[in-house]
């Protein structure tokens, strides 16, 4: 391998587990092991369990902790209790995001929080953190780049909780959504987290960097009867589009507003001061010029893939951020960013492919949403 | 899996098998392993011609389309509209079921240069 690619500690287990290894920002992960539709199968019908070791983490602490990210982040975390966690957005001064984050609040009897980054932007985060430190010397607060000491996987599926009962002390029923908890999981210390980035139910375990092989084995062994299989990142990319999560780099990026990635509902105006408010209150006050939409074929094509052109009656209108043959439904789905003139559920659209263009209409989304 | 013998090879990990005139094509269990499940094909009509290093359809995955190359000029005279229909077949039959088309050979020399199965089999295990 040409590339100077980051192993995480559990690549001998990928490979020893059949994976297709590929290089994906900076580190060499696992794309598939049985196949992409399989995995997603498993995850959407059983439980599936994924290596996110290349994903960072951030320790934010100090008198200041909670002001920082208030500043520097949109979504309004002033109410999160302890052991509480938030979908936030990292924004520049232009009113566009560098990052999308989920923020936990340490549990009762721990100071501060900690933030879980996109492997692609760690580095960009924590540089920007740093000079905004420094630059508003007034926030009293002690940052820490805690991912390389940090390990994390995620189980995701309807059994996930059942097999993660059988090797933890924790009381799972007592974690809600976006809440984690410490607890001993196949013997070893870890926070128990109820996130995940696949629409189904599940866990994503942080834990210390020598401790995360453990809970792999642990997980594994005790998911063998509930159907639990590895899953990598090509199964990842399906569930979250499926379940419209936005990835960073496709729905998300410094030059596009929360408003048009249909993400207003992440962004607090009325928090007070924070980075790129300003911008981001002016785009929504003139309303968006660009809207993300969700869309399906109608006609037969090619699978919408991320910079298709969108067009109407000829004439462009966007492009697709991304899409995918859904393996739930059946059919191709994907997201685009219009212009918002265009928008709307029902309306058509013409995805671009090959040149050749395929009918689709609008639809609501998420595509797929789990029956509660 | 060994490529079955009797049939031609490409270095972009298409077979060939010939009878009289016509030459079929289809992918090799290589390609249809690399590329993971298939979701969607793409071919010619009945008709169309085929050039030699040129792609005559696409193939496509959960996560990537590729092109499908002619190793020769001709003429499409048959396409398996199953396989379209059904593109899984690729991953389930590549060698048997999942023929993509066949062709009518322009000039059946330029099946000269294609590998044979040892070679093939050789080139694919260096990949």
């Amino acid at each position: 391998m040409s590339e100077n690619l980051k192993n995480t500690p559990l690549v001998d287990r990928h490979i020893a587990l059949g994976a297709r290894m590929v290089p994906f920002a900076g580190w060499n992960m696992p794309v598939q092991y049985e196949g992409v539709i399989a995995e997603h199968n498993a995850v959407r019908n059983a439980a599936g369990l994924f290596d996110l070791g290349h994903m960072g983490q951030f320790d934010v602490t100090g008198p200041d902790a909670l002001a920082f990210l208030q500043y520097t982040t949109t979504n309004d975390l002033s109410n999160l209790n302890p052991g509480e966690a938030k979908y936030t957005l990292l924004s520049n001064p232009d009113g566009g995001v560098i990052d999308d984050l989920i923020v936990y609040r340490k549990p009762e009897g721990e100071a501060g929080y900690m933030v879980c980054m996109n492997a692609s932007n760690a580095d960009i985060d924590v540089a920007w953190w740093e000079k905004q430190a420094a630059a508003h010397p007034e926030f009293d607060v002690n940052l820490r780049d805690i991912s390389a000491d940090t390990g994390m996987i995620a189980i995701q599926g309807p059994n996930a909780q059942a097999i993660t009962a059988k090797v933890t002390d924790a009381d799972l029923t007592s974690i809600g959504d976006f809440s984690w908890a410490n607890g001993s999981v196949a013997g070893v210390p870890a926070k128990i987290a109820r996130t995940g980035y696949t629409g189904e139910d599940g866990f994503e375990f942080y834990c210390d960097i020598a401790d995360i092989a453990t809970i792999w084995d642990g997980l594994m062994a005790a998911g063998g009867e509930h159907g639990l299989v590895p899953v990598g990142l090509g199964a990842r990319d399906t569930l979250r589009l499926e379940s419209r999560m936005p990835l960073y780099g496709q729905e998300l990026g410094m030059d596009i507003s929360p408003y048009e990635a249909g993400l207003g509902w992440a962004v607090n105006l009325n928090k007070g001061d924070f980075v790129g408010r300003e911008r981001m209150a002016e785009v929504k006050a003139n309303k968006p010029t660009r809207k993300a939409v969700g869309f399906k074929y109608v006609g037969k094509g090619g699978a919408p893939r991320t910079h298709y052109p969108v067009a109407i009656d000829g004439q462009e209108i966007g492009e697709v951020t991304s899409g995918t043959f859904s393996p739930t439904l059946g059919e191709n789905i994907g997201l685009a960013l219009i212009k918002s003139e265009y928008a709307g559920v029902g309306k058509p659209l013409q995805i671009i492919v090959r040149g050749k263009p395929v009918d689709a209409t609008q639809v609501k989304t998420p595509f797929y949403k789990r029956e509660s | 899996m060994g490529a079955p013998e009797n049939r031609k090879y490409t270095k972009t990990h298409e077979w060939i098998s010939i009878e009289g005139d016509i030459a079929t094509f289809g992918l090799t269990d290589h390609a249809q392993s690399e590329l993971g499940d298939i979701t969607y094909l793409e071919l010619p009509e009945v008709g169309d011609p085929v050039k030699a290093g040129d792609a005559f359809g696409v193939v496509e995955s959960v996560k990537a389309a590729s092109d499908v190359y002619s190793p020769i000029d001709g003429e499409v005279v048959e396409v398996n509209s199953t396989a379209v229909d059904g593109p899984d077949v690729i991953n389930n039959s590549p060698y048997d079921d999942a023929w993509l088309v066949k062709v009518r050979m322009a000039d059946p020399s330029q099946l000269d240069s294609l590998m044979d199965t040892s070679a093939y089999d050789e080139f694919e295990s260096n990949q």
